[in-house]
C-alpha cells in the first residue's frame, strides 16, 4: 500500500440519565420488572395523555454540559422526532433538534501521542423507546414500553478522533465524568452507555473529509476498537480499488467481526422535526444554572489533590484510585471507617485490581461494601489473620461481600499465635527436613524460607509468620 | 314548563330546592332523544340505562349533601374526542371504533366533581378536521332547525344536542372555530376560553398548539358557569395556565357603558352574507344602545390566517395521529403481511378522506426542504396575528364580528370544495391562532329561519370582557327557539 491514509471518527454517545422516574412522566425507571409495569399512559402513548418534563433531566444534562465546558441553552425546547416503529408508542420521539441544551463543549484526552482536545458539537436531551420482543415459536412480536421515556442524553462529536485509542479515551473520560456527575452508571453492557460510530478515511493531508458511515451495535469498548479497524480497512479497501464509500449505517457483528449495512443515505427517513407543541420552552435562569454549577462534584483532579494532601496518599495511588469514580467512593468510605489510607489504597489498587483484570470485572460492577474491606484491614492489621489468609478472605470479599469477622471465625482462620504449638510443629519440619537444616548451617539463607513454608502448611496457613521466623531461628 | 326548558344553571337550582331530581332531567332528556335523535344522530354513544344509572347515583350523592357542585344534577352530552374512564371514546373515527380510554380528561373530571351527569358521547367531524361534522364515521348529523342542512362542526353533535334538547348543556372543543361557528349555526351559545384555561390532559389532540375545550349552552349565563367550573391549572398538561380570575360568573353583568368594542372592517368585506351582516351590525347597534362605543377598524392580515392555520394544524395533526397504527389498540386491518403492510392498511382503512388530506398536507409542510418555506412562515404569521390582535386590543375592549360568513349550510354542499369550507372558518381562526377567548351568541335567524351567531373576541384572559358583552346583548332580546329543541 503506497498511499497513508488518516481516519477520521466523530462519537454520538447516548447516555441513559439516572432519574428515578421517566422524562415525561412519574413511571420508574428501574432496570427490569415484568414487561409494561413502568408504564402508564403517556409513556405508552395512549390518546389524550400528555407530556410532562421532569427537571431533574435538565439538571442532569446542564451539568454533563458544564463538565464537558459547554454554553448551556437557557432558552430551549423540545422537538419531535417523527417515524413509524412499534418501539415508540406515539410513533414520534420527543427530542431536541432546533436548541439543544448544551453545545460547543470540548474535553481533554490523554493517549500514548500526549494531550489533545475533542470538540463536543451537543448534548441533547430525549426519550429511550420502548423493547420489542420477538417470539420466534408463536411467530409474534410483542413490545414492553418499561423503556419507553427512560430520559437519554445524546453527546455528539466533532469529528476530531484519529484513531480507535482516541476514541476509547474519548469514551472512558466521558463515562468518568458522567460518573462522578452521578448522572449514570454508564454500563455499556447493559446499555446505559451507547455509542454510534461516525468514520471515514482521507488520505494523509487531504483537506476535505471521505465520505462517512454510521456504525452501530457496539457493546464495549473492544468491540468499538475493533469496529473501528474493521471499517477503516473496508473503506481503505474499497478506496484501493477503486470504489467509492457509500453513506451509510452500518451495524457491527462483534463475532464475526463484520459490519453490515442496514440503510444508505437514499433510504435515510425524513424525521419531519418541528416543536414539540405539547411542551412549553425551558428556561434556565441564572440562578438555576448557578445552583447546577454549585452542585458540581469534585472531579478528579481535585480528587487527586485532595487525596494526596489529605491523606497523605502517594501521587501514583491517588492517579489510579480517582481514575473511576465507583474506587475513589469506595476508598473514601472504607478509610473514613478504618483510617488507614494506604492500607487500603493497596488493597484497591493490588488485590481489588488484580481480580478484577482476572475476572473481566468492570469498576462500577464492584459489589463490595466498605464496611466489610474495613474490617478485613482492621483483621489483617491487628494480626488476628496473616497476609495470606486475609488475601484468601479477600477473594470471598471480592466474589459474595461476606462479613470477614464471622468468615474468619466460622472457618477458624486466625493466626496461630501460641507458642508451644508452634514449637512443637516447627520441631517436627526440623526433624523431618535434615537436609535443609543442613543446608542453612552451610551458609545457604534460602533454606530457611522453605522450612517456613513448610511449618505453613503444617499449620494449614495460619501460623504467626513473624513467629515462625524467630523460633526457627532459634532452635537451628 | 318543561323541564327541558330549564337552563343547566336553573335545572340546578331547581333540583338543590328539590323541585326537580337528576332522573327527572335524565329522564326527560332521554325522551327526548329518543323523539329526535333518529334524525339527528347528535350521539356516537348513549347507553339510556347506563346514563339513567349514573343520574339515580347522582340524586343520592345530592339527597345526602355530598354532592353540592353549581351543576350537580345536570344531564352533560361530551364531544367524544374527549376520553371518558370506561365509555367508549372513537373520535368519530373507525380507526377508534373500539377503544374505551383508561381514565377520563381533566375537563370531564372537574365537571363530574360539580355534579353534572354525564349523558353520551358527541358526534363530531372525524378527529375534529372539518366544519360541518359531516366527515364522521358514524354518520352526519342534522342541524335541528333545518335537518337538511348541516350543525356546522367540528362539535356539531354537541351543538345539535343543545339545540335539541337532548342535553341541558355540552362540552366542545374548538381548534379552529370548532364550538364557535356550530354554536352560531345551531342558535346556542358556545365559548372557547384563552388557550391554557382548560387542561387538554385527555382531549384527543388535533393541533396541540390550538386545541382548547369548551361550553356549548343554552345562554350566557350557563356558559360562564360551566366555564369555572372545568377552567383549572393541571399540572398533567404543561401548556395549562395558572389563573387566579376564573370566577367568570362575575361578569354576568347587564352593562356595556364606556365599553369599547371594535369591529374588524376586514370581517364584513366580500364572502359575508348580507343577512349575516345585517344581524351582526343590528347587534352592534343594540350593544351601542346599551352605552358601548363601537367602531370599524382595520384589523389586517384577515387573509393570511386560513392558510396559516391549516399548514400549522395539519402538521401538529400527521404527528399526532400517527399513534394510530393498529398496534396498541383501536382498529387493525384484517389480513396483512408484515408491519409495514398492517400500518398501511390499518390506517388507510381506518381513517376517513379529510382526515387523511390533512396528514398529507402536514406530513408535506414538515418535509425536509419544505419546513422554512411552510411550517417556519406559517409560525412567523401566527406571531404576527397575534401582533395585529395585540395592537387593536390597546383600543377595543372587545372585537365584534360574525362568526361565520353565512348560516348553516346544506348537507352534502361543503365536502365537494374543501378550500371553500377551509375559507369558511375565516373568522374564527385567527383567534385560535393567537390564542384568544372568544364567545358566539344567537343575534337572529335568516329568511330561511336558520340560526346567526355574533361573535364576541376578548384578549387573552379576558374573558369576562366578552361574558360582559355577550350577557348585556342577550338581555336585549328573546333568543328564537328551536322547532326540534320542544319538549
Amino acid at each position: 500500500m503506497s498511499k497513508q491514509y488518516e481516519t477520521v471518527i466523530g462519537l454520538e454517545v447516548h447516555v441513559e440519565l439516572a432519574t428515578k422516574t421517566k422524562i415525561f412522566c412519574s413511571c420508574s425507571t428501574a432496570f427490569g420488572g415484568a414487561p409494561n409495569t413502568h408504564t402508564c399512559p403517556v409513556c405508552t402513548g395512549m390518546p389524550g395523555s400528555l407530556p410532562v418534563l421532569n427537571k431533574k433531566v435538565v439538571e442532569y444534562a446542564a451539568a454533563v454540559g458544564l463538565a464537558t465546558n459547554c454554553t448551556i441553552t437557557q432558552n430551549c425546547k423540545f422537538d419531535r422526532k417523527n417515524y413509524f416503529y412499534p418501539d415508540n408508542p406515539q410513533n414520534y420521539q420527543i427530542s431536541q433538534l432546533y436548541l439543544p441544551i448544551c453545545r460547543n463543549g470540548s474535553v481533554e484526552i490523554e493517549t500514548e501521542e500526549g494531550k489533545k482536545t475533542i470538540g463536543i458539537h451537543e448534548i441533547h436531551m430525549e426519550e429511550d423507546a420502548g423493547k420489542l420482543v420477538h417470539d420466534e415459536w408463536e411467530g409474534v412480536s410483542l413490545v414492553d414500553y418499561n423503556r419507553s421515556g427512560v430520559p437519554l442524553i445524546e453527546i455528539v462529536s466533532e469529528p476530531d478522533m484519529r484513531s480507535a485509542e482516541e476514541v476509547i479515551a474519548y469514551l472512558e473520560k466521558l463515562r468518568m465524568l458522567i460518573q462522578y456527575l452521578g448522572a449514570s452508571d454508564c454500563k455499556l453492557q447493559e446499555g446505559s452507555m451507547r455509542a454510534d460510530v461516525n468514520l471515514s478515511v482521507r488520505e494523509v493531508g487531504a483537506t476535505e473529509f471521505g465520505t462517512r458511515t454510521e456504525m452501530k451495535n457496539l457493546n464495549s469498548f473492544k468491540a468499538i476498537a475493533r469496529a473501528i479497524e474493521g471499517e477503516r480497512a473496508r473503506q481503505i479497501d474499497l478506496i484501493e480499488s477503486g470504489e467509492k464509500v457509500v453513506q451509510e449505517t452500518r451495524r457491527w457483528d462483534d463475532t464475526k467481526e463484520y459490519s453490515y449495512a442496514m440503510r444508505s443515505k437514499e433510504d435515510a427517513q425524513d424525521y419531519r422535526y418541528f416543536p414539540e407543541p405539547d411542551l412549553v420552552p425551558i428556561v434556565i435562569s441564572d440562578e438555576w444554572l448557578d445552583e447546577i454549577r454549585a452542585a458540581q462534584p469534585e472531579f478528579r483532579d481535585e480528587k487527586k489533590a485532595r487525596y494526596q494532601k489529605e491523606y497523605d496518599l502517594p501521587e501514583y495511588d491517588a492517579d489510579i484510585i480517582t481514575g473511576h469514580k465507583k474506587l475513589a467512593d469506595l476508598f473514601e468510605a472504607t478509610t473514613a471507617l478504618c483510617k488507614k489510607p494506604k492500607k487500603v489504597s493497596n488493597w484497591l489498587m493490588g488485590e481489588t485490581m488484580r481480580l478484577m483484570k482476572e475476572q473481566s470485572v468492570e469498576p462500577e460492577d464492584l459489589k463490595f461494601s466498605p464496611g466489610n474491606l474495613a474490617k478485613l484491614i482492621e483483621l489483617a492489621d491487628a494480626g488476628t489473620i496473616n497476609g495470606n489468609v486475609a488475601k484468601e478472605v479477600f477473594e470471598k470479599i471480592f466474589a459474595e461481600d461476606i462479613d470477614p469477622d464471622q468468615y474468619v471465625e466460622e472457618h477458624g482462620l486466625k493466626t496461630v499465635n501460641d507458642e508451644g504449638a508452634l514449637r512443637s510443629t516447627i520441631e517436627q519440619v526440623i526433624r523431618d527436613n535434615p537436609q535443609s537444616v543442613d543446608d542453612y548451617h552451610n551458609g545457604k539463607e534460602k533454606a530457611i524460607g522453605f522450612l517456613v513454608g513448610q511449618t505453613m502448611k503444617a499449620m494449614k496457613g495460619k501460623a504467626n509468620p513473624a513467629m515462625v521466623n524467630q523460633i526457627l531461628k532459634e532452635l537451628l | 314548563m318543561s323541564i327541558l326548558d330549564m337552563t343547566a344553571v336553573g335545572l340546578a337550582k331547581a333540583i338543590r330546592a328539590g323541585e326537580a331530581t337528576a332522573v327527572e332531567a335524565m329522564e326527560a332528556v332521554i325522551a327526548q332523544i329518543e323523539k329526535t335523535e333518529k334524525e339527528l344522530n347528535c350521539y356516537v354513544t348513549f347507553d339510556k340505562e347506563a346514563a339513567l344509572e349514573r343520574a339515580r347515583e347522582a340524586q343520592k350523592k345530592i339527597e345526602a349533601g355530598e354532592l353540592t357542585g353549581p351543576l350537580a344534577g345536570v344531564p352533560v352530552s361530551i364531544k367524544d374526542n374527549m376520553c371518558t374512564e370506561g365509555i367508549k371514546t372513537t373520535c368519530s373515527s373507525k380507526i377508534l371504533e373500539n377503544f374505551v380510554p383508561t381514565f377520563s380528561s381533566e375537563a370531564v373530571k372537574n365537571l363530574e366533581k360539580a355534579g353534572a351527569v354525564l349523558i353520551g358521547k358527541t358526534n363530531m367531524d372525524e378527529f375534529a378536521m372539518g366544519s360541518t361534522t359531516e366527515t364522521s364515521a358514524y354518520g352526519a348529523t342534522k342541524n335541528p332547525w333545518n335537518t337538511a342542512h348541516v350543525p356546522g362542526g367540528s362539535s356539531g353533535g354537541a351543538a345539535a344536542s343543545v339545540a335539541a334538547s337532548e342535553c341541558f348543556f355540552a362540552l366542545g372543543s374548538d381548534t379552529g372555530g370548532s364550538i364557535r361557528q356550530p354554536a352560531s349555526y345551531c342558535g346556542v351559545v358556545g365559548m372557547k376560553p384563552t388557550y391554557g384555561t382548560v387542561s387538554r390532559y385527555g382531549l384527543i389532540a388535533y393541533g396541540s398548539s390550538l386545541d382548547q375545550i369548551g361550553p356549548l349552552a343554552k345562554d350566557v349565563t350557563d356558559c360562564a358557569t360551566i366555564l369555572e367550573v372545568i377552567s383549572s391549572y393541571d399540572k398533567k398538561d404543561s401548556t395549562s395556565v395558572k389563573r387566579e380570575d376564573t370566577n367568570f360568573t362575575e361578569a354576568l353583568v347587564d352593562d356595556v357603558a364606556g365599553m369599547k368594542i371594535g369591529i374588524p372592517r376586514d370581517y364584513l368585506g366580500e364572502g359575508l352574507d348580507e343577512e349575516v351582516k345585517n344581524a351582526i351590525l343590528a347587534a352592534a347597534k343594540k350593544l351601542e344602545e346599551k352605552g358601548a362605543i363601537v367602531e370599524e377598524f382595520d384589523l389586517s392580515l384577515v387573509e393570511y390566517a386560513i392558510p396559516a392555520y391549516y399548514v400549522i394544524a395539519s402538521a401538529e395533526a400527521s404527528s399526532n395521529l400517527a399513534r394510530f397504527d393498529g398496534v396498541k389498540y383501536g382498529y387493525r386491518t384484517k389480513e396483512y403481511e408484515g408491519l409495514h403492510n398492517m400500518y398501511k392498511k390499518t390506517r388507510s382503512e381506518g381513517f376517513g378522506a379529510e382526515v387523511k388530506r390533512r396528514i398529507m398536507l402536514g406530513s408535506f409542510v414538515l418535509s425536509s426542504g419544505y419546513y422554512d418555506a411552510y411550517y417556519l412562515k406559517a409560525l412567523r404569521t401566527k406571531a404576527l396575528i397575534k401582533q395585529a390582535f395585540d395592537r387593536a386590543f390597546e383600543k377595543y375592549d372587545v372585537i365584534l364580528g360574525p362568526a361565520a360568513p353565512t348560516t348553516a349550510p346544506e348537507l352534502g354542499k361543503s365536502l365537494s370544495d374543501p378550500i371553500k369550507m377551509y375559507l369558511g372558518d375565516i373568522y374564527t381562526i385567527s383567534v385560535n391562532l393567537a390564542g384568544l377567548p372568544g364567545i358566539t351568541v344567537p343575534c337572529g335567524v335568516d329568511q330561511s329561519g336558520l340560526p346567526i351567531g355574533l361573535q364576541l373576541i376578548g384578549d387573552c384572559f379576558k374573558e369576562k370582557n366578552i361574558i360582559r358583552a355577550a350577557y348585556a346583548y342577550e338581555q336585549s332580546r328573546e333568543f328564537e327557539k328551536c322547532p326540534l329543541g320542544e319538549a
